[in-house]
This record gives C-alpha cells, sequence and structure tokens, in this order.
C-alpha cells in the first residue's frame, strides 16, 4: 500500500534540488516540521585569523608571547584563494600591515556577516517559523532572519538584514544592507558596501550545523567565492551565553589618550 | 465607575481600574506557551515616580491625563535651541528626536510604580547616603576618564533598557521570541539581547557578575515570571547594588497589549521591595540596529572637550 506520506516522499525528492537531497536533515525538527536549529552553537576553526589557509605565525603584541600568536589554519575558502581584484588586494595587505589599529576587532566593533559566525564565540539560535534570532556572545551582536521577506533593507548596517527560507532542509539566508565596516577576519579580508552574503544552515545531525557563505562584492572580489565549515552544539550542562560586552575593554586603547593626566 | 477620594477637596472618578482582564486567553505556541512574541514598545508619558505635584493624587481624572498628556508633549517640543553654541548642543533635542509615547498609561495612575502607594522608589537611609556619596564624587570627577561618564554615553548599558525594562527617551522598542525552552528578548536600545532559559536550572555562581545580571524564566498561568540576579555594582539600576534581585512578571492581558509589572528587592537600597506595572504596545516594528559604541562621538568629544578647555585655562586664555 502506498500512502500519502510516501508519495509526498517520492514528490519531494523529484521536486528537491539535488543539492538539498544530498545534504538531507538528519537532526531534531520543530514543531511545523523544519529542521531544529535551536541551540546554541560554536565553531572550532582558525577561520577568525584568516580564511585561508597560513601557517603559525608570531602575532601583532610581542609581549603576549604565545597567548598572542597565531595558530595554523587549514583554510575555509573553496579554491584555497579569495579572489581579489589587484587593487584590492593590495588594501588587503595594507590592512593586515595596520591591523591592530584597523581591524573592527580590535575595537569591538559589530563583527557583521559572516564574521559573527566563525568568532571564537558561542552563539544562540532561537527560531520560530516567522523569525529566527541569532544572539552572538561576541558584542551582544545580534540580527533577526526574517522568514518572510520585508522588502528591502531600510538602511545599511554592521549586521546587514537577512532573509531566510528553507530550501528542502537547508535554511537560506540572503543578507545584504551592509556598511563597509566589517572585516571577515583578522587577515585583512575585507568589503565595501556592496556586500552580499548567501548563508546555508545544514544539520549534519543532532549535534552538528554545516555552514555555508557565498560572498560576492563586485568593488572587491572578480567572483563569488565560498566558505564552509562545520559548527558544534556547545553540550556542557547548563550551558548558556554569558555576556562579552567588550565596550568597556576597549576604552583604554580608544580613549585613554583623552584621560586627565594626574598631578605630578 | 468608581470614586476614589484623592484630596481633601476632590474626587476622582474612572472606569473600573485596573483594567486588567483576566478572561483574556492568549494564542499558545506549538510547544505549549503562552504566546507573548512580537514587538512591542513601552513609550509611555507616565513617569516612573509619581511628580512631587501630584503627591496626593494617584490616579488622573481623564481631563487631568488629558492635559498632562498637552503638557509633557509641549515641553518636549518646546524650542530647545540656545542663542551660542553650548547651549544649543546642550538642548537641542526635541520631539522630532524623543520617543516617549503621547498617552499616559491607561489606568491613568500618575507613576509606573504601584507598589508604595506614594508612588516613590523607598530609599533607605543606606541607599540614599550611598547614591549621594556616588553624585559627589561624579561632581568632582566629571570628565576624568571614560569611567566617569554615564554607561548609557559609554555605551556599555542603557539605563532603561533593563532589565528591568523601563520607557526610554526613544527607541523604546523589544521582540520577544520563543522556542521550546527559551524565551529571549530583543532590546533595541543599544542591542542587547536576554536569552532567558525556562527550564528551573540554577543561578550563575555568585562570584560571576553581569551587566544584565543572569535570568532565570518560567510560567505560572499565562504569567511568565522571570527572577534575575547576579548582576555587577556597576549596573546600579537605580542606586541598587549587585545584590539586587528583580522580578518580572510579564502577562499578555489583550491582544494588542503585554502587561509588564517587575519587583525590585535591594535590602542594602530600598527599605522594602518596591513595585511598576507598565503596559507594553504592540507594534508593528521592524527593530533597527542601534549600533551605539560603533558611532560613539560622544565620549572622545566630551573628554577631548574637557583636556582642551584644561589646556586653554592653563595657557590663560
Amino acid at each position: 500500500m502506498i500512502t500519502a506520506a510516501a508519495v509526498a516522499g517520492m514528490l519531494s525528492l523529484v521536486a528537491l534540488p539535488a543539492a538539498a537531497q544530498g545534504t538531507a536533515s538528519r537532526g531534531p525538527r520543530t514543531a511545523d516540521g523544519k529542521p531544529n536549529l535551536n541551540g546554541i552553537w560554536q565553531v572550532l576553526t582558525e577561520a577568525n585569523w584568516d580564511l585561508q589557509g597560513h601557517a603559525a605565525a608570531a602575532g601583532p603584541m610581542i609581549p603576549l608571547g604565545a597567548i598572542g600568536a597565531m595558530p595554523p589554519g587549514q583554510g575555509v575558502v573553496e579554491g584555497e584563494e579569495i579572489p581579489y581584484k589587484p587593487e584590492a588586494l593590495a588594501t588587503k595587505k595594507a590592512n593586515f600591515a595596520d591591523r591592530l589599529k584597523l581591524d573592527p576587532e580590535v575595537k569591538c566593533y559589530l563583527p557583521g556577516v559572516p564574521r559573527a559566525t566563525y568568532m571564537p564565540f558561542p552563539f544562540q539560535i532561537v527560531q520560530t517559523p516567522k523569525f529566527i534570532l541569532i544572539s552572538y556572545e561576541y558584542a551582544n551582536a545580534a540580527r533577526t532572519i526574517y522568514m518572510e521577506d520585508p522588502g528591502p533593507p531600510p538602511v545599511d548596517s554592521w549586521m546587514g538584514q537577512s532573509v531566510g527560507h528553507w530550501e528542502g532542509d537547508t535554511l537560506v539566508v540572503d543578507v545584504t544592507g551592509f556598511n563597509d565596516q566589517t572585516w571577515f577576519d583578522r587577515a585583512g579580508d575585507y568589503h565595501t558596501d556592496a556586500l552580499h552574503v548567501v548563508e546555508r544552515y545544514t544539520l549534519r545531525g543532532p549535534d552538528t550545523l554545516m555552514y555555508e557563505a557565498t560572498i560576492e562584492d563586485k568593488n572587491v572580489f572578480t567572483k563569488p567565492w565560498k566558505i564552509s565549515m562545520p559548527i558544534y552544539r556547545r553540550l556542557e550542562k547548563n550551558v548558556q551565553l554569558m555576556e562579552f560586552k567588550c565596550v568597556e575593554f576597549v576604552e583604554e586603547l580608544m580613549y585613554g589618550q583623552y584621560r586627565k593626566k594626574t598631578a605630578k | 465607575m468608581r470614586c476614589w477620594i484623592v484630596t481633601l477637596i476632590g474626587v476622582a472618578c474612572w472606569a473600573a481600574p485596573p483594567p486588567k482582564p483576566a478572561n483574556y486567553v492568549p494564542p499558545h505556541t506549538a510547544d505549549g506557551q503562552p504566546d507573548i512574541q512580537g514587538v512591542w514598545n513601552n513609550a509611555t508619558l507616565t513617569p516612573l515616580e509619581r511628580p512631587a505635584a501630584l503627591a496626593s493624587k494617584a490616579f488622573f481624572t481623564p481631563a487631568e491625563a488629558t492635559a498632562y498628556e498637552k503638557l509633557a508633549l509641549e515641553q518636549n517640543n518646546r524650542d530647545r535651541r540656545g542663542t551660542d553654541a553650548t547651549s544649543d548642543l546642550a538642548g537641542a533635542y526635541n520631539q522630532a528626536w524623543f520617543d516617549r509615547g503621547s498617552k499616559v498609561v491607561p489606568t491613568l495612575r500618575t507613576s509606573l510604580i504601584v507598589d508604595p502607594a506614594d508612588g516613590k522608589i523607598p530609599y533607605s537611609v543606606e541607599g540614599e547616603k550611598r547614591m549621594a556619596a556616588a553624585a559627589d564624587y561624579a561632581r568632582a570627577h566629571p570628565t576624568d576618564g571614560p569611567e566617569n561618564l554615564a554607561l548609557a554615553d559609554r555605551c556599555i548599558l542603557w539605563a532603561t533598557a533593563g532589565p528591568p525594562m523601563l520607557p526610554g527617551p526613544y527607541n523604546s522598542n523589544y521582540q520577544i521570541f520563543q522556542a521550546p525552552g527559551y524565551v529571549a528578548i530583543l532590546i533595541e536600545m543599544i542591542h542587547d539581547v536576554r536569552i532567558i532559559p525556562l527550564d528551573r536550572r540554577p543561578h550563575l555562581p555568585g562570584s560571576v557578575r553581569q551587566w544584565l545580571g543572569d535570568s532565570r524564566g518560567h510560567w505560572e498561568g499565562n504569567t511568565l515570571v522571570v527572577e534575575t540576579t547576579n548582576f555587577t555594582d556597576k549596573s546600579h539600576f537605580r542606586g541598587a547594588t549587585g545584590n539586587m534581585r528583580l522580578t518580572e512578571r510579564f502577562t499578555r492581558t489583550d491582544a494588542n497589549t503585554l502587561t509588564y509589572d517587575f519587583t525590585v528587592e535591594d535590602p542594602a537600597t530600598f527599605t522594602k521591595p518596591w513595585t511598576a506595572s507598565i503596559p507594553m504596545a504592540k507594534s508593528a516594528g521592524p527593530i533597527y540596529e542601534y549600533a551605539c559604541h560603533e558611532g560613539n562621538y560622544a565620549v572622545p568629544g566630551i573628554l577631548g572637550g574637557a583636556r582642551a578647555q584644561e589646556a586653554a585655562v592653563a595657557a590663560g586664555k
């Protein structure tokens, strides 16, 4: 006997693009039948140091010694190299050379997307049918993914405007409306306000989320490029996001020059 | 209609206060929580504490409320532009910037504080002494360094953004999300997020302190009850210490109203617990990104200006 569910299943196999079938979710589901992405997640990658493959190196702060050194990473960029336009590559190199002054992370600025995902801090997904909130521990950054298109972004912002939809069991998020202030990593990889990011979140099991981001910016790159990495569920008992309100930690750096000098 | 004697010479009448329809049945989420999701705005012209001029008056009459609203809006809208650059900068905010709403709370109560009955924060002598000492220090050291400036100027914590969540001068917007085991509140003012677990887990260890404290929630019927502890001494909500204990109650009292009550306890600062009640109105949204620190010209401006002034004085100018 062929049940209605079986027919629906066969139809969906026909209707789904091959890519979506290949990444069929194997994790829990929400009440409305979507993959359940709720939880506290974190990457285990050196991507925030440099999206591209890199050997270990000394860090920019000599007094920090090994604490501040750059750990090695195999890279998360498909095709290994980010396809920079020649003049943009020069800007990236200049960014890196002056990174202590220029990297927005140094100043506790909002991280943008996709960098928020692979900062070395956990984030929590709160999933509802209409909105998906992602709350990042780093700098209290937050973004709301609209599952119903709200129209064009009303204004440019640090975290952009996120609009999501499901392709099979993959959450696809289209992010636009960025300003030109964020970087992709500590290596000076950057973008302009023409940035367009398409993210794909696919559960690979109950505790692993596969993440892809396709990055497009006609002012900086010759073509779109892609990064990918797994994200892992934080499984500690009673795990919760804590506060990393880092503004307080950068005040001396940013405003120390304006401090009143004590009488000598 | 009920009538209360509110002064020696007058009687105030209003329609059945407080209007809390206990019979409203809220929708529920798929996992069975009463559904309090959506964008909510708590702007109101009603002050937290009852103004001294209304000391004997717990409630406005409708006519008094209308007059109060008119006056409040006129004050917010008055031309504050000064005759020189200094006064201009200090007072240039007007209604184009402020968004305190245009109404007092529907109960017509003259303060958001409902307990104690006088509508005032019940400071203890010790609490007042500590606040006075802090104010003296602030006057003596207004601009020595960033830590002398207001937390809001530093983009660390907005005094009204919570917890507890009070109406602010503008951006009094909150979006609530619910997923199994959690309620999350996205606060527009300087993009804070409160994530409240509902699984009765213990609080963080007492040695771990956070600006926004540590919140735990549970449902009592249709009311979300949130207990928050583990504040820092620097959060100092209305002068409270880090040992402040906050209890918030969220109840959807009709389709477009989320009634928000909170009780503050801190024996080191207040003689007794005190409670405020604020109606939050459903809003279309959206919540905008308030990138406060990223655009902070206030801190370098205030401190840099103070240093320039000192240099000018030292140079005898």
